[in-house]
């Protein structure tokens, strides 16, 4: 890796251009078909710009020509008004253009130091100059607000911290273009908050902003101007205060967008999962992952369960699901005990299942289609004769599926589905696990990596099995999410069940601090 | 007729051209998994062959004093393609060339399976030998001279018992991995040595006395099944095929793999198989029973195995040197590895990349003709082995290639209907569809990608 200190451009000399990155006219073709259709992108001096579109609309393909991943065919980049070629992400960062990843690029056992150090070590007669990088370090997270404990190591601190990391990494190379991807996805509401400050601290030091994202909200509260893809086309660049979240959400699905969902109150009935004193081991460390959890779904309501990710909710489902023994406790589903029962049992005894991870549990990804569709059931009788595969039921079955919930596929019910988009991919999951027969479901980030217009379909039909009388047990990251379809809402805080609360009566503020852990019901009882 | 020459000729022409605004046929063929798997392993094949070429003509020109000749590179080249053909008795040869040919058909069957549910099942070489041992037993302690009702009784049965001890000795690794989580390429390595171990101990206890061969000349091998009349039975095809060893053992391993596809591809289990081997997590998840299916698969693997041993050595002129068993594990058990490789683990392939093997082989045991060590054609056959392992890039080459032609035709035929209807609206709207889809996947792949980086 090059280090780019040497390469210091003079961030305030304007050579005669507004912009201090420009995309025209941009054409990016994969084998017949254009990911990026004659697209403009201007960035200006100190603004914070959105970049803002559906999956598959283009913006990764977009940003990785302004990395140097890929060669446009047509269309060119300017920096400062002159014409750069940008062939490789070593040119790129040459020009002072940084990118904070949705996944960090951080290492785990390294100090924050290391980390922000890395790749980029001033060095003498071979040593680290670790004295010099602790003090620019130091400077620089003082002037723009990163609080970062900079001998703590990346395992070791918070999500945040190590996002306020990735950006300190960033300006310690002296980059001015900053590229955001979706930076928000992992955050408190709280921390969110404070990386639009963050944010807002960078523009006003005349750093530029590139923040990629589809969440309406945290653009209308932070961005200066707004570029909307849709279908790999450029629909538009709009002034956010000139415009609407309603606005800017139909430049980017094409048609209006309802973001609350319609739901009358729910009616709960008969209790169909009761979890009594449920303790799940961890896989990483050694304490209990879930402690002595205990709460019920009825048939007829939504109870979600709200918190950061990776506290516990994950191992909390494989428990009631049956993919890991539970530790201690007793899962109880429509009156039968079935702590120890099989998968199968529980597959066929009333829990449909939209697993966290569609690529690890749900979906055998070298499968066709139609293969996928029947993985819980090509046993029945509807879909075997004496151990034969009763191929044309299959076929129809998936057919009907496909056809049902607007499954995209290249080939139909034949399509390998590792060839399939993500959100296909995850289409097809839910569609699967809402037509089986069940009186439980239970749906883990069911809208994980889908666009606007599919999360509004999901969440309608989420409300509908409800109201066909399914207990649903929604485990949710989004707190939009959460607070749009809740009957009840669980908070989930290291392993424990920190609050019940009421969506109509809460706010998303007091919910973040609960997932924060800075609150808890046992506490607030003790106020009261 | 002229009708039905016509219609011949619209056929070929509909195989290379497009047809009703539809694909050339042969690039829809061509798109079908089996047909990519062909025309790779063939790839495969040829570029083996070339590099073994190149070899020869360095040995040529390396060789002192003359002794091969830069042109006997060619011949080598012929003599090897040429197979049991250029041999004094091609027919002979050939009716060899399958016999040998069923022990590798067998153990590439039985790696193939076991790499279907996701395990690698390098034991087939003990299995082979307790199949063989099983069977023995069975077929040279009852003498059915002269009954060849009875004879024919007794080798099935013997068949039965040889495959009931390799499945028994596929479930050692089988249950390991399952219960335990140890790693099935360790205990099939034990599990290999143990077979060769019991096997010399086995025939060289005293109670065996009577199967040892005791003619003279002969020290450390058993009687042949021709003495107890419980041989494979040929049929006729062993004379037909110039007194060769050649018997019925090539219909059972052809007729197995058949079974193999049918269990593979056509049933629920081969079903849940499958999954297990593709992605534990999801077969887990659909509550199939993974440990189950993984003692099965090996169970299988173990039987189809043991046949292998039990068809090898249960033909009438094949003796079983007992006593130097211990020390080398049969090659047959190890060969089934690059069978099923260059088979792609498809059952039916495996029969073929069998006989190719075999074929090779053949062709190179004429190579001292013309100065070559025999051993030159073992070279070839490893380097088509290796180059087997690229099989995959040379797929993903030609899914690349289709997939600009597809779109290349769809452009035309997009075109062609749109100048004969007028460029309706919803034709254009059709190809955007098809756009967005190919689009989406293409950002899924990046996607994968710099997760995969990330891991």
């Amino acid at each position: 890796m090059t280090v780019v200190n040497e390469n210091k451009n003079v961030p305030h000399e304007n050579n005669g251009s507004e912009y201090i990155i420009e995309m025209r006219n941009i054409t990016k073709e994969f084998p017949g078909i254009k990911a990026n259709d004659n697209i403009t992108l201007q960035l200006k001096r100190g603004e914070i710009h959105a970049l803002l579109g559906e999956n598959g609309a283009g913006k990764s393909t977009l940003m990785s020509v302004l990395f140097g991943l890929y060669q446009p065919e047509e269309g060119e980049i300017l920096k400062n008004g002159e014409v750069v070629k940008i062939n490789d992400p070593n040119d790129a960062t040459a020009l002072g253009i940084g990118m904070v990843h949705q996944h960090f690029k951080l290492v785990e056992c390294f100090t924050v130091l290391d980390n922000i150090i890395l790749g980029a070590e001033d060095t003498r007669f071979g040593f680290i100059k670790k004295a010099d990088a602790r003090e620019k370090v130091s400077q620089l997270s003082e002037k723009y607000g990163l609080h970062v404990d900079v001998d703590e190591k990346i395992e070791d601190i918070t999500v945040g911290m190590q996002q306020r990391t990735e950006i300190l990494k960033m300006l310690y190379r002296d980059n001015e273009i900053l590229i955001f991807d979706e930076p928000t996805a992992v955050l408190t509401p709280q921390e969110i908050d404070e990386l639009m400050q963050i944010m807002r601290n960078l523009a006003a030091e005349g750093k530029s902003i590139l923040f990629i994202t589809h969440k309406l909200n945290e653009i209308m509260a932070v961005a200066d101007r707004c570029t909307v893809l849709r279908k790999g086309k450029y629909v538009g660049t709009v002034d956010i205060k000139d415009t609407t979240k309603e606005n800017l959400s139909q430049m980017m699905v094409g048609r209006p967008v309802e973001f609350v969902v319609e739901k009358a109150p729910a009616q709960p009935k008969e209790e169909v999962l009761k979890v009594e004193g449920l303790s799940v081991k961890s896989k990483v460390h050694k304490k209990l992952a879930v402690n002595n959890v205990s709460f019920s779904v009825r048939s007829g309501e939504i109870v979600c369960i709200a918190g950061i990710d990776g506290n516990g909710q994950s191992e909390l489902v494989y428990g009631l699901t049956g993919l890991e023994p539970v530790a201690a406790g007793k899962v109880t589903l429509n009156g039968e005990d079935v702590t120890k029962s099989s998968i199968r049992f529980r597959n066929t005894h009333g829990i449909s299942h939209i697993p966290e991870d569609r690529h690890k549990h749900g979906l055998v990804l070298d499968y066709t289609l139609e293969q996928n569709m029947v993985l819980q059931r090509y046993f029945e009788p509807e879909f075997q004769k004496h151990g034969f595969i009763k191929f044309n039921n299959v076929r129809e079955y998936s057919d009907k599926l496909i056809e049902q919930y607007d499954v995209r596929s290249g080939q139909g019910s034949v399509t390998v589905v590792r060839s399939m988009s993500g959100g296909n991919q995850q289409k097809a999951v839910v569609a699967r696990e809402m037509d089986r027969e069940h009186s439980l479901l239970i749906a883990v980030q069911p809208t994980r990596g889908l666009d606007v217009g599919a999360i509004e379909y999901i969440h309608n039909q989420l409300v509908a099995k409800r109201d066909e009388g399914s207990a649903v047990l929604l485990v949710s990251f989004e707190l939009d999410e959460v607070m749009n379809l809740a009957d009840r809402i669980l908070v989930m805080y290291e392993g424990e069940i920190v609050g019940q609360l009421d969506p109509k009566t809460t706010t998303v503020q007091e919910l973040g601090l609960y997932m924060a852990g800075a609150k808890r019901e046992k506490a607030k009882e003790e106020v009261q | 007729m002229r009708k039905f020459f016509s219609g011949i000729g619209n056929w070929i022409k509909s195989l290379f051209c497009i047809h009703d605004d539809k694909e050339p046929r042969l690039l829809t063929l061509s798109k079908k998994e089996s047909t990519r798997s062909f025309v790779s392993s063939l790839v495969c094949i040829l570029a083996g062959v070339i590099v073994g070429f190149i070899v020869m003509m360095i040995l040529a020109l390396a060789s002192s004093e003359d002794q091969i000749y830069f042109s006997d590179a060619f011949g080598g080249l012929f003599t090897m393609l040429a197979g049991p053909f250029t041999a004094a008795n091609a027919a002979f040869s050939f009716g060899n060339m399958i016999f040998y040919a069923v022990p590798i058909i067998m153990t590439g069957l039985s790696v193939a399976i076991a790499f279907k549910t996701g395990l690698f099942n390098i034991g087939a070489a003990g299995q082979y030998f307790m199949g063989a041992m099983g069977s023995l037993l069975v077929a040279l302690n009852i003498n059915c001279t002269g009954n060849d009702v009875a004879g024919f009784f007794v080798w099935l049965l013997a068949l039965v018992v040889g495959m009931i001890f390799g499945m028994l000795w596929g479930c050692i690794p089988g249950l390991f991995k399952a219960l335990f989580g140890v790693n099935e390429v360790i205990v099939c390595i034990m599990t290999n040595w143990i077979a060769a171990n019991i096997v010399s101990w086995v025939f060289s206890s005293e109670g065996l006395k009577h199967l040892v061969n005791t003619g003279s000349g002969k020290s450390g091998y058993l009687i042949k099944t021709a003495v107890t009349n419980t041989g494979t039975p040929s049929l006729g095809l062993g004379k037909l095929f110039g007194n060769s060893y050649i018997d019925i053992g090539i219909f059972i391993a052809v007729a197995l793999a058949i079974v193999i596809y049918i269990i593979l591809n056509k049933t629920t289990f081969g079903y849940e198989l499958k999954a297990c081997g593709s992605n534990k997590h999801a077969a887990k998840y659909a509550g199939m029973n993974e440990k189950r299916n993984i003692i099965l698969s090996m169970a299988i693997a173990g039987g189809l195995a043991a046949i292998g041993g039990a068809l090898y050595y249960l033909n009438p002129g094949i003796e079983l040197a007992y006593k130097a068993a211990y020390s080398k594990l049969p090659d047959n058990g190890f060969n089934g590895i690059p069978v099923a490789l260059l088979a792609s683990n498809n059952p039916i392939g495996v029969i073929f990349a069998g006989l190719l093997l075999r074929y090779l082989s053949q062709g190179g045991g004429n190579l001292s003709a013309f100065g070559f060590n025999q051993y030159v054609a073992d070279i070839v056959v490893a380097l088509i082995i290796y180059f087997a392992g690229f099989a995959k890039l040379i797929r993903d080459v030609l899914v690349n290639r289709q997939k600009k032609q597809t779109e290349k035709v769809l452009a035309k035929i997009a075109n062609t209907v749109k100048n004969e209807t007028d460029s309706s609206p919803v034709d254009t709207d059709k190809q955007y569809v098809i756009d967005q889809d190919v689009l989406t996947d293409e950002e899924t792949q990046i996607d994968e990608e710099s997760q995969e980086v990330e891991k």
